[in-house]
């Protein structure tokens, strides 16, 4: 049932449009398949599986809106949930910030965005990857613990003024922390797919436990300003907060013009149209990209488009809701999925090379707020930090605390790699020179 | 912690449609009259854990448990004069976990009839037969005797389900008035109500019907300066409560004053929304404008609130089982409080430091009848006089450490999810001598006082942290003097216990709560409460956050 076909799931929404007696009805279909597996200790921990699909009706009668959903999909229970969200939409108090729902649109096409290969994961084959992964770790006698998440699905939406949209999508997430069995030294590593055909978890599993090793004996050195490599999971993560992630997360457009973002103007406005950051710096949005394949259509319906939000270091775009593009008049661009910042041809291992001194970060770690006025951030460096001299890594560091804010680390910036996919964007490794390390870490 | 997901929320409240991606609010979008619509009854609930076991002991398992759950939510989100959305999710279905060849399975589904269970079960075998070939540690259980058929409720006076919307709304609007009126230039307040109806059953003949109730009123104050471009804002002192509505009626007693000259209110059991959203607003424009700190080391007085998130972070969870033996290491991490460690006799902290784990405590966001693998539970020591004692473990790691049974601290946030084991509620005892909040400040000569948590970072391993706050004050020669910002402070978690100079007693001992503990993969969440009373610690590095952007 998870995966509906495109006319399977209109044929659902269409019967609930067809229920309603609001002034707008607006439904969305949600569908997935997911499985995952988890090791520790080189041995499996917890497996699982979930199968569920979901139905949302949004009814408004004038400015009022109420929503109801539903898992089954009989008539009788479709009818009755289109019942409840007008009921809902006759209690509720009326929003101010009420929009009309919006028409037929046209969506791009990213057909790249689902795999056959990942919808198909069956138990065994997760145990088999994870079970590669131990075993090259057994044979190195380092100790894993390693994560694998696949999940395939669909959304589609309808709404009563002919607005009209399906897509699938799939996805497998790996990640896998390696570690010395005398608890010295750690390393990691992760990777994520719309396609499973071309993961491999003993390959990446290897560049985890080559860190693990490499890290052992790590020297205490002292913490102050420093010239970094920083490895695309010290940028974006999938697992926590991040520097790059915060900074895409920023660019809303209501928080800046009401003076509460570091993209608000002095006196008034918002900082749109001025150089932020080091010229090098371009990032932008893509659903129809063919490594990082995302979808085209937002949760209200808007298009996702190709969307640049900072070219040469300077803030071209900013995203908003409906309501506040209609208010302030400026594009109507809803949030982005994944981005895409563009960076060069230079590999990890070729910014060693360029590098004199220096340190390289594998991974930050616990990345939280402290100032949302400069977006200063605190966390630590994790699972592989090394000493950079003369273009060669020289021995491993103890772990330190930064204190950093992603806004200085692009006005920082010495060198840009070559991007690699991760958590659904293309990030690429960058050195930063004059990074603020606060404090050391004995974490291993 | 997790506090994305309050992002989250806030996100869905701006209008998002799809559903929450969040776990606290899994689920499906229910009007609020549905949620109090009652679920199946017992025996009805009874009769389908039977076929779950019954399928799952057919197709190899040795061991199954079945979590039937409804679990309800209320969110309510407003920002200054209007309501940004109201959500209401109801999620229902069935969570099978096994034990077959040695491995555990799991499998859940929303298709609770004999026919969906049945299968769901078969599938849970089949996923712990596909991994049981790779397994080189088998699960041995920590023996656990069957209840038979008992119950448990969150002793809540009034159900906050129950309390019509309006109601609350009204009350988070009258909130934001307060602050507006008071200077805020924004305020967002939200409300949140759990509600988690959870019915377990195991092959060790267990039947635990249980009804657990949370509530989480908060805001975010924020005053813009637009001529400086500056702003500051300060959230809610709240705490998120194993309470109904009740908690929502301020009574005199539950107010505690800061010092003197702070003019400070924490809450106790109930709290005024009014009273700390005028309060935030005027605070917050003084920090506008007050002195930026000057780093160094100060003698911290740390308020309850601020103090259980230092304890979650650099207690709870260093002392969880899984962490220490390695089976977090993937993404929360693992502990230096190593079963090793342990036996160097490495003092924790000071003699000071007496630390109880439980699930017990009245209005507290762990309390429990049973966890989730049908373990009754307990209040236990984890750290006496300074001392490590014990750790957090479940049924599949007390043989680890040479015990016989579980402390009852295995959760799940819903049936989707396996449960595994959480932080239970930790909490630094009072002091057993008497001792007020203004005397404790009086013996201060150099120090700041610390109220609300904030900014909060710690490694992977639970040694280095960073922690800021909600306000500021310098403490000089026994009196509070002025309001400071900027504040944040970094320490070693041995360090910062060792400097525990003493806490006041039990009259100052409350609550901070977290709503949205993040742990596991798949990541969870589970709610969590530390008590403490206000205390001091000497010596502490701060460091000041200031910084210039272009």
């Amino acid at each position: 049932m998870a995966i509906l076909s495109q006319t399977e799931a209109q044929d659902i929404l269409k019967k609930v449009i067809g229920f309603s007696t609001a002034d707008e009805c607006d439904a969305t279909l949600n569908g997935s398949l997911e499985g995952n597996v988890r090791s520790a200790r080189n041995s499996i921990s917890t497996a699982g599986a979930v199968d569920n699909v979901s139905l949302a009706v949004t009814s408004y009668f004038g400015k009022r809106s109420g929503t109801a959903t539903c898992n089954q999909f009989d008539e009788a229970t479709l009818r009755r949930c289109v019942q409840r969200a007008e009921e809902i939409a006759r209690l509720a108090p009326e929003s101010p910030e009420y929009m009309p729902l919006l028409g037929p649109q046209t969506y791009l096409s990213s057909p790249q965005s689902f795999a056959a290969s990942t919808a198909g994961i069956t138990p065994d084959y997760r145990a088999s990857q994870m079970a590669a992964s131990m075993q090259y770790c057994d044979q190195k006698k380092l100790s894993s613990a390693g994560f694998l998440n696949d999940q395939a699905g669909f959304v589609a939406k309808r709404n009563s003024k002919g607005l009209e949209a399906y897509q699938r999508s799939s996805n497998l997430d790996f990640s896998i922390t390696v570690r010395t069995l005398d608890g010295l030294g750690s390393g990691y590593a992760a990777t994520d797919f719309t396609d499973s055909s071309k993961f491999d978890a003993k390959n990446l599993t290897a560049i985890a436990a080559s860190k693990a090793s490499a890290s052992v004996g790590a020297k205490a050195i002292e913490p102050g300003k420093y010239t970094v490599i920083l490895e695309p999971n010290a940028l974006v993560s999938n697992s926590d907060a991040s520097l790059l992630g915060a900074l895409m997360r920023s660019f809303d457009a209501r928080s800046a013009d009401e003076g509460r973002s570091f993209l608000s103007k002095k006196g008034g406005g918002n900082r749109k149209g001025e150089k932020l950051f080091d010229e090098r710096v371009t990032i932008y949005s893509d659903p129809t990209n063919a490594e990082v394949p995302d979808l085209t259509f937002s949760g209200d319906g808007r298009p996702q488009q190709r969307t640049t939000w900072i070219e040469k270091g300077v803030v071209k775009n900013l995203y908003t809701s409906r309501y506040w593009a209609q208010k302030t008049g400026i594009p109507d661009l809803p949030n982005p999925g994944g981005f895409i910042m563009e960076g060069g041809t230079q590999s990890t291992a070729d910014l060693i090379k360029g590098t004199k001194k220096g340190i390289l970060v594998t991974r930050l770690w616990y990345i939280r707020p402290v100032d949302p006025q400069t977006l200063l951030f605190t966390g630590l460096t994790r699972d592989g930090t090394f000493y950079i001299e003369n273009g060669a890594i020289k021995f491993p560091v103890k772990n330190f605390r930064f204190n950093e804010s992603p806004v200085i680390m692009l006005n920082n910036l010495e060198a840009i790699g070559r991007p690699v996919r991760l958590n659904g964007n293309l990030v690429p490794p960058l050195k930063i020179r004059d990074f603020t390390f606060t404090s050391l870490s004995d974490a291993v | 912690m997790n506090r994305r997901d309050f992002t989250a929320l806030t996100g869905l409240a701006a209008g998002a449609l799809w559903l929450p991606s969040y776990p606290s609010l899994a689920g499906n979008l229910a009007d609020p009259a549905a949620l109090l619509e009652p679920g199946l009854d017992v025996a009805a609930k009874k009769r389908l854990a039977d076929v779950a076991l019954n399928a799952a002991k057919a197709a190899g398992a040795t061991y199954a448990d079945i979590r039937i759950q409804r679990t309800l939510n209320q969110g309510i989100f407003t920002r200054e004069k209007q309501v940004q959305g109201i959500s209401n999710t109801e999620s229902f279905g069935v969570g099978i976990r096994v034990i077959a060849n040695g491995t555990w399975g799991f499998a859940s589904t929303n298709n609770v009839t004999d026919a969906g269970i049945a299968k769901t079960a078969q599938q849970a075998v089949a996923i712990a037969k596909a991994n049981a070939k790779v397994q080189k540690e088998p699960v041995k259980l920590a023996p656990q005797k069957g209840y038979g058929e008992v119950a448990w409720k969150t002793p809540i006076e009034k159900n906050a389900f129950e309390v019509p919307i309006k109601e609350k709304v009204d009350l988070l609007l009258a909130a934001n008035g307060a602050a507006l009126d008071n200077g805020a230039s924004f305020v967002n307040s939200a409300m949140f109500q759990v509600n988690e109806q959870k019915y377990f059953a195991s092959t060790d003949g267990s039947y635990i019907d249980q009804d657990i109730h949370r509530i989480y009123p908060t805001f975010g104050v924020t005053v813009v300066d637009r001529a400086s471009g500056k702003f500051r804002s300060r959230q809610s002192l709240s705490s998120p409560m194993g309470m109904g509505y009740e908690y929502l009626t301020p009574q005199a007693a539950d107010k505690m004053a800061g010092p003197a000259g702070s003019g400070v209110i924490g809450y106790k059991n109930s709290y005024d929304i009014l009273e700390d959203a005028a309060l935030a607003a005027k605070q917050t424009k003084q920090k506008l404008t007050c002195k930026s700190v000057v780093p160094g080391k100060y003698d911290l007085i740390l308020d309850p609130h601020h103090l259980g998130l230092t304890i979650h972070e650099s207690v709870g969870h260093p002392l969880e089982l899984d962490r220490v033996l390695g089976y977090e290491a993937n993404y929360a991490g693992t502990s230096f409080a190593t079963l090793e460690w342990k036996k160097k006799n490495i003092p924790y902290g000071s003699k000071q430091v007496n630390i109880v784990a439980d699930k017990l405590q009245r209005n507290s966001l762990g309390a429990v009848g049973y966890d989730d693998e049908g373990v009754k539970t307990k209040e236990w020591n984890l750290i006496d006089q300074g001392k490590l004692v014990d750790y957090q473990k479940i049924r599949d790691q007390a043989g680890i450490v040479g015990q016989t049974a579980s402390d009852g601290c295995c959760y799940s946030q819903s049936w989707r999810d396996v449960q595994f084991q959480r932080m239970a509620n930790i909490s630094l005892k009072p002091s057993a001598t008497k001792m007020s909040v203004d005397e404790l400040v009086s013996k201060v000569d150099k120090g700041i006082y610390i109220v609300g948590n904030g900014s909060f970072s710690i490694d992977q391993q639970r040694y280095n942290s960073q922690f800021g706050g909600q306000l500021f004050y310098a403490i000089e020669k026994g009196k509070i003097t002025e309001m400071l910002e900027d504040v944040a402070y970094q320490t070693n978690t041995l360090e910062f216990w060792g400097a525990c100079a003493g806490s006041c007693d039990q009259r100052d001992y409350r609550f901070a709560g977290f709503f949205n503990d993040g742990k596991g993969q798949p990541s969870q969440s589970s709610a969590v409460s530390h008590g403490s009373a206000t205390s001091r610690f000497n010596g502490v590095n701060v460091i000041n956050t200031a910084r210039k952007i272009g």
